[in-house]
């Protein structure tokens, strides 16, 4: 089936099982690695994407779900101040230990403060849910987000 | 932002950005799986459904052009996995012991092909009969490994004693949910193969590489990519996967990559040991427990593996931060079908020490006294002997520690101000720093320190896999020669570039490698001037005053301890009888932290790791087979689960530890969990006595109270 849709703000077209699952289809055909496996069913959150601003995990989104829509990937993302200041408040936070969900939880972010710019500490947690880290224990990660607020006051 | 190094050595602890978490944050981090080989193959390996069997027929169906089957038949050298107890087969050969086993791998370009001739592969099997428990195991004694060791003369005192208590306490598995499931790949380039992929111990996939591919060490290089947690799952675990992709290659002359979903990883990885801990304590008049007669149970599952040093670790922590008089310690790993167990974060001690945690908690209030106060009583101090009669050389600050984590945490008064359902517990605990007994002087960790104009390369073994070794290591040659942390640089882990400095594990990393890095560079700084290039290398020796006998146990098991009391406070739901970990007030001596902000964050991770498998880490396996084979059934803690965590330090410099520091990655795992448990025994009003405390479990207990 061809699938039209934007990935990283460019229009793309391809030819595909509308069923893979669209985590194969940003590693294997875009080369999008930043896009993690940690789990494949939905529970970890290591390859969340935006669609339309919202955050999914790509592991459990079948490709045909996305056509039409507009994908960003962390690729995409990191050009923008937004990400800037997630980068450095993670950076300073000490929010990254082996990386593998770091990916993920920077899309989770942008996708939260979308939704909601000033959230409360519970909110953030609430928000990050869906993301699982084994090596931080959260709490730096959470103080990572509150860092990117503060330095990204009017971007969100 | 730049990376600065501080240029005083005071202020060591002062944190700097980690170096290598703008390319993770980035996604620009490249793990295994985002590894690309010209005319790569993928791997898919074909397991035992059957918990134990003879292997009577295997059917393959017809395979295509470019694909392979890899088998036992394959392997050029030894088809057993290097480690402790070499037992493991790299392909089951005429049986299987449990479910998982690897029989053989299906390797080929496209990867859904591969799954389907994977599914199409039928084995017929004859099947015999299993164990699955350690009960089972222990009624029919199969036993891989039997322990014992003694101090003075427990028979007299249990003889003589006013009071016989005994209990008995167990834990389940723990899966290490690394976040990046395993992976491996390896080729040939030329005579040389190369095998590549997420890894603690790239010298121990080394060797055994050779072993497995008979291949002379020249020719055998191995390259650590970056890891994405590991907490001792890629251990020994690596040395498996990756002597089978190299004989994939090695037949192929093909690149072969395999990466394991989650479900493979939980299915076939190692996890921590399950286990059961029986104690007989002979109590004086005064009520102090005067001899402890101690019997721990692990499931080694099917191999053995390492599990004989997992059990070593666990009995010579058996007494934890006591000094029991007399004592009878015997330890067991018992062979059983399933999955085999492995190398976990604290290795052994976590069970042991929650076991003797509770017994003394448990005492306390059977005789109506404080558990703290009691616990004090029987407090370690410098100069004591240690459970294997070596001398706890180091200062003990045990008694500060213990003061800061119930003044932060307002132990006391919560303790009367605690309403049914709301807990505060504590527990003590400690770590030994590095290799058991003789292993650091056996493995004798070489790093070499190169100059080149204005920077220096370090060359070590030692892995970064998300605990900060690399900031920490070059932070430490940095300070010691007043130089920019950038100009401090890390060779890459690849064997043919670097010395083996020893396996990342035991929290041996910044106490023992760091140490000898900042050996060379004290060196390296009086030398300077010689040259624009030159190197400085050492080899580890162990401190002189330091004596162990392999055979009967007897000395320094550990050359120093790093020291902890954590503090939990806990709620439990009257109804669903749901448990939320509130707070844990954390107080360490790990030396002298190298690095505050990532010290914390090895701590904060590690309480949490221990708070999930204390509480909603449940891992069963029935029949051999595990009732939690993924991340829906198998919950780890999420940022919902997250307690408050404060963590404290107190300064206690270690002589032989770079800038005073001892070890810290393991501590943190050992103390959260028997806290929580005090804190429910003290919500409840009960003993707990085995771990994780699920709802279901506390609803009896509670019902029963
Ligand atoms: S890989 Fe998609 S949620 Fe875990
Ligand atoms: S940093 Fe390792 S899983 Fe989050």
């Amino acid at each position: 089936m061809i699938i039209e849709f934007r990935l990283n703000h460019e229009k793309r077209t391809i030819d595909i099982d509308p069923s893979a699952r669209m985590l194969d289809v940003l590693r294997d055909d875009f080369g999008l690695t930043s896009v993690k496996e940690g789990c494949g069913e939905g529970e970890c959150g290591a390859c969340v994407i935006l669609v339309d601003g919202r955050a999914m995990n790509s592991c459990i989104l079948p490709a045909g779900a996305v056509c039409g829509k507009s994908v960003v990937t962390l690729e995409g993302f990191k050009h923008t101040k937004r990400y800037r200041a997630i980068e450095n408040g993670f950076l300073k936070a000490g929010s990254v230990q082996c990386g593998f969900c770091t990916p993920g939880f920077v899309m989770a972010t942008e996708s939260l403060l979308n939704e909601n710019p000033h959230p409360t500490d519970e909110e953030i947690k609430d928000g990050l849910s869906g993301n699982l880290c084994r090596c931080t224990g959260y709490n730096m990660i959470i103080q990572g987000v509150r860092l990117a607020i503060k330095e990204g006051e009017g971007l969100w | 932002m730049q990376f600065r190094g501080q240029s005083v050595k005071e202020n060591i602890g002062t944190s700097i950005l980690r170096v290598d978490s703008r390319k993770k944050i980035r996604g620009e981090a490249e793990y295994i799986a985002d590894w690309k080989f010209d005319g790569m193959l993928y791997a898919k390996t074909v397991r035992s459904s059957k918990a134990k069997a003879a292997i009577i027929s295997i059917t393959l169906p017809e395979i295509p052009e470019g694909y392979a089957v890899i088998d036992h038949r394959d392997v050029p050298g030894v088809n057993r996995m290097r480690t402790v107890v070499s037992d493991h087969p790299i392909f089951a050969e005429k049986d299987v012991q449990y479910i998982g086993q690897p029989i053989l791998l299906v390797v080929g370009p496209d990867r859904e092909t591969l799954y389907d001739l994977a599914a199409q592969i039928d084995i017929q099997y004859r099947e015999e009969p299993a164990l699955f428990t350690l009960e089972e195991a222990e009624a029919h004694s199969r036993v891989f490994t039997d322990y014992h060791y003694k101090k003075a003369d427990p028979e007299k005192y249990f003889h003589k004693a006013e009071r016989i208590i005994e209990d008995t306490f167990s834990t389940g598995y723990q899966e290490h949910v690394y976040l990046e499931p395993q992976g491996m790949a390896a080729e040939f380039k030329g005579d040389t193969l190369f095998v590549y992929g997420s890894m603690q111990c790239p010298f121990y996939v080394k060797h055994a590489l050779i072993e497995t591919l008979a291949m002379p060490e020249d020719n055998v290089r191995v390259v650590q990519t970056v890891t994405g947690g590991a907490f001792g799952g890629k251990e020994e675990f690596p040395s498996l996967n990756g002597c089978q992709v190299a004989v994939a290659a090695h037949k192929t002359r093909r690149p072969v990559v395999m990466i394991y979903d989650r479900a493979e990883d939980i299915l076939c990885s190692t996890k921590r040991h399950p286990a059961k801990i029986r104690y007989k304590a002979a109590l004086d008049k005064n009520d102090t427990v005067v001899a402890l007669d101690i019997d721990v149970l692990l499931n080694a599952g099917a191999y053995n593996g390492l599990s004989p040093v997992v059990l070593q670790r666990a009995i010579f922590s058996a007494t934890n931060v006591y000094n029991i008089e007399h004592l009878n310690v015997r330890g067991r790993n018992f062979m059983t079908n399933t999955v085999p167990s492995g190398a976990y974060r604290g290795f052994g001690a976590p069970q042991t020490i929650f076991g003797i945690e509770m017994l003394f908690h448990t005492i306390a209030l059977k005789l109506g006294l404080d558990p703290l106060e009691y616990k004090m009583r029987h407090l370690l101090k410098q100069g004591d002997p240690t459970c294997t009669g070596g001398r706890v050389h180091e200062t003990v600050k045990m008694p500060e520690i213990i003061q800061a984590a119930v003044e932060r945490s307002g132990y006391y008064d919560k303790l009367r101000t605690n309403k049914k359902f709301q807990g505060i517990g504590i527990a003590l605990f400690l770590h030994g720093c590095g290799f058991t007994g003789k292993g650091e002087s056996q493995i004798r960790g070489k790093i070499v320190l190169q100059k080149c104009r204005d920077r220096v390369i370090l060359k070590v073994s030692s892995v970064e896999m998300g605990q900060g070794a690399e900031t920490v290591l070059r932070k430490i040659v940095a300070n010691t020669l007043d130089l920019p942390i950038a100009n401090v640089l890390c060779e890459k882990i690849d064997t043919g570039l670097i010395p083996d400095s020893g396996p990342t594990v035991a929290s041996r990393t910044t106490m023992i490698v760091g140490g000898l890095l900042h050996d060379a560079a004290l060196e390296m700084r009086a030398r300077w001037d010689e040259g624009t290039q030159f190197e400085v290398s050492k080899i580890y020796e162990h401190p002189d005053y330091l004596s162990w006998d392999d055979e009967t146990f007897r000395g320094d098991a550990y050359p120093v301890h790093s020291w902890g009391a954590n503090v939990a406070e806990v709620e439990i739901d009257p109804v669903s009888y749901e448990l939320t970990v509130k707070r844990i007030t954390a107080v360490y001596d790990v030396g002298v932290p190298i690095d505050e902000r990532a010290l914390i964050g090895q701590m904060q991770g590690g309480i949490v790791q221990g708070v999930g498998w204390a509480t909603v880490e449940l891992m069963e396996s029935e029949g051999g087979k595990l009732k939690q084979g993924n991340l829906t059934d198998y919950k780890i803690p999420t940022s919902m689960d997250v307690p408050d965590i404060a963590c404290y330090f107190i300064s206690n410099p270690y002589e032989f530890g770079p800038f005073g520091a001892k070890c810290a990655g393991e501590l943190p795992f050992v103390g959260a969990p028997p806290a929580v448990a005090a804190a429910v025994s003290n919500a409840m009003g009960c003993a707990i006595r085995d771990l994780p405390i699920t709802p279901e479990k506390l609803m009896e207990t509670g019902h029963d109270h």
